[in-house]
């Protein structure tokens, strides 16, 4: 479905990825792991066309989308859930995931995107109860919901995810991890970015380890369970912890 | 005629590409940031790993070799600290300083998974007695077969380096499906199964693969006949994975190699160039899923030509055509691989002088029949016959006793060596193909 290749990106003269590969099959969820700096959000930045100045090649469905219109690229079915969420806080629960259904509005599906929106608040219940209380006044797990939401009225066919579990507390995060095993499931591929890497193993069919903005590691999560360099990285455990 | 990891074995082209083009990537940046040798090898020819953009611009790369790797000898090569091997194999050290392999749990895991692979191409299934007739030693072999048929779940027999005598008892008394060895045991196996007055029809093997000796088709002939099987070869390398780069199927054209572990090349072994697809030439191999012991365009020696074109049993992966012979002049003789300088070695340490040699090899049967010829100075013949007599037999002792192999040593004058020998250190008069 995603398959990029040698992509390198660009802030002014600072390169922060230095030709990265790797693909996402249908139906797939797939997870970015990494220190702080590495790349991740600028890989996903750079999917959606947010970072003005990369090289190489992704593809989404067969379709070239580098150096492509952000707004093209959401309407081709790609959906960003930014890092820190990015809601619009003075604006309603409401009127935030309509925002997330801004491409479709030309297109007449009114009718299409009121049953979506009744769909979303369906599915997170806590939304729908608070449908007309502005963004920035709901708890950090409920700003997540909402900004997942918002990505979902896009009708995306890939779902990028950038941190969802930030600053959440631990039960919180578990919902919020709960929620995007669920849209699997039902058919959404996704791609994840996660700093708890112990969620990313236990949620992802495959993982890419960047370091510094190069894939120095990929595999499914079984083989990577199994390297010792990610268990340390990335897991927190000491050696004795593995032995044991 | 099953396939064991159709996912990876049948894999669309584009698809495959994509995988070893990131997996490739990957190993690169790795070996890059943990070994200093590879570190060393891109700084001087000024390449950095994210250089390489596609599966071409591997030849941007210099190459590594046995030599590179006796110089790392035991664990400068490793990519990953030795507290993360599970393993640790070698090479056989009898071409010269052995070279020690580490696997990490992963790279276990692949072992196995390839092995299986091999297996399954060449017919085993969960059904047979598999009886694994190598060494089960530093070498790998023994033990790489064991873990495939075991994942396989045939009931496996770890005959190891028991004689074929005993092989053959326990083969008819387990009731043995599918043999595991050396061509050259293999005839040996057969032999052995006349010498009991026993038939084949007295076994119940239906199927052998065969490996780590050349295995022509005349042998592959006489070794279905005698045994009444089908017999099928792989391929593999110690400093890699034995058993577990190439394997032939059932169809029997040519070895499929794992591609999504390794990415094959053919190079002029003289000019170093990649040869386009079909040409004869040293095959180059590069890992892209190790982890303790990733080789970046390792020179195997091995003279072979790829095809692309389909295979009839489903598997997409390229081929490679038998092995048909080695650029350098290290020979295999029973399984045992050497280099001629290594019986010169053995001989001017006895004589306490230098001499050139030249091997005549020939397959009488089912083994390699050895001759040396060794260049010796007229005046040696002036020596008693006893004491000629004493030398030779003192040589082809300390030969055995060294390499493990038995030969016969002919003494020759200058004269008569040149002439037999017109100039070849190695005569190898054994059919390949």
């Amino acid at each position: 479905m995603l398959t990029i290749r040698n992509l390198r990106s660009y802030y002014g003269r600072m390169q922060a990825l230095k030709g990265v590969s790797l693909h996402v099959k249908e139906g797939e969820i797939v997870a970015l792991i990494g220190v702080n700096g590495a790349g991740k959000t600028t890989l996903l930045n750079s999917i959606v066309g947010l970072v003005p100045s990369v090289t190489g090649q992704i593809l989404f469905q067969g379709f070239d989308i580098t150096h492509r219109d952000p707004r093209e690229i959401i309407r081709m079915g790609v959906s960003l859930v930014p890092e820190g969420r990015e809601l619009f806080a003075p604006l309603t629960v409401i009127e935030n995931l309509t925002l997330g259904a801004y491409q479709r509005y030309r297109r007449d599906e009114k009718s299409r995107i009121k049953s979506d929106l009744d769909a979303i608040l369906g599915r997170f219940p806590i939304l729908k109860e608070r449908q007309s209380q502005v963004a920035g006044t709901l708890s950090g797990g409920e700003q997540q919901m909402l900004a997942i939401g918002r990505s979902l009225m896009s009708r995306p066919r890939l779902l990028l995810l950038d941190e969802p579990s930030m600053g959440l507390a631990p039960l919180v995060a578990a919902q919020i991890f709960q929620i995007i095993s669920q849209l699997h499931r039902q058919g959404t591929t996704i791609l994840l970015v996660e700093q708890n890497a112990g969620a990313a193993f236990k949620l992802s069919n495959r993982i890419y380890v960047i370091e510094t903005g190069r894939v120095v590691l990929q595999g499914t999560s079984q083989e990577l369970l199994h390297n010792l360099e990610v268990k340390r990285a990335y897991l927190g455990r000491e050696y004795k912890d593995i032995r044991e | 005629m099953s396939i064991w990891n159709p996912r990876f074995e049948c894999m669309a082209k584009d698809e495959l590409e994509q995988l070893q083009l990131e997996r490739l990537q990957a190993t690169l940046n790795r070996v890059y940031r943990s070994v200093a040798f590879y570190r060393k090898l891109f700084d001087q020819v000024g390449l950095v790993p994210e250089e390489i953009s596609s599966l071409d611009e591997l030849a941007r790369i210099p190459f590594t070799s046995k030599t590179t790797l006796h110089q790392s000898y035991p664990y400068e090569m490793f990519a990953v600290p030795l507290r993360e091997v599970v393993r640790l194999q070698c090479t056989s050290g009898t071409t010269g300083e052995p070279v020690v392999v580490g696997y990490t749990r992963n790279d276990l895991a692949h072992w196995t998974e390839v092995s299986a692979r091999v297996l399954c191409a060449g017919g085993v299934t969960k059904d047979d007695v598999v009886q694994i007739c190598f060494d089960y030693s530093l070498f790998g072999g023994g033990l790489g077969f064991h873990y495939g048929a075991e994942l396989i779940g045939a009931s496996v027999i770890p005959g190891s380096n028991l004689d074929p005598a005993r092989q053959v008892v326990i083969a008819r008394d387990y009731r043995t499906t599918a043999l595991i060895a050396t061509p050259g045991f293999g005839a040996r196996f057969a032999a052995a199964i006349r010498k009991k007055g026993l038939s084949p029809a007295d076994i119940y093997l239906k199927r052998g693969l065969f490996t780590g000796e050349p295995f022509s088709e005349i042998t592959r002939q006489q070794i279905e006949d005698a045994l009444n099987i089908k017999a099928t070869d792989n391929y593999g390398l110690s400093e890699i994975a034995w058993p577990g780069v190439a394997a032939e199927c059932e169809k029997k054209k040519g070895l499929h190699i794992f591609e999504d572990q390794l990415v094959p090349e053919i190079i002029d072994p003289q000019t170093e160039q990649v040869l386009p697809l079909g040409e004869k030439g040293e095959l180059v191999l590069t890992t892209i899923t190790k982890e303790a012991f990733p080789l970046i365009r390792y020179r195997t020696g091995d003279i072979t030509a790829l095809d692309t074109s389909p295979c009839e049993c489903g598997r997409s992966l390229i081929r490679m055509e038998k092995v048909t012979g080695r650029t350098d002049e290290m020979v295999t003789i029973n399984g045992v691989s050497f280099f001629p300088s290594q019986i010169e070695h053995i001989f001017s340490q006895i004589r306490g002088v230098e001499a050139r040699s030249c091997l005549v090899i020939d397959r009488r049967g089912d083994q390699d029949i050895v001759k040396v010829l060794v260049e010796v100075s007229e005046e040696i013949f002036f020596d008693e016959m006893k004491k000629l007599q004493d030398l030779k037999s003192r040589v082809e002792r300390e030969i055995y006793r060294d390499l493990g192999i038995t030969v016969k040593v002919t003494l020759a004058e200058p004269e008569s060596f040149a002439r037999e020998t017109e100039g070849k250190r190695v005569i190898d008069k054994r059919e390949r193909n």
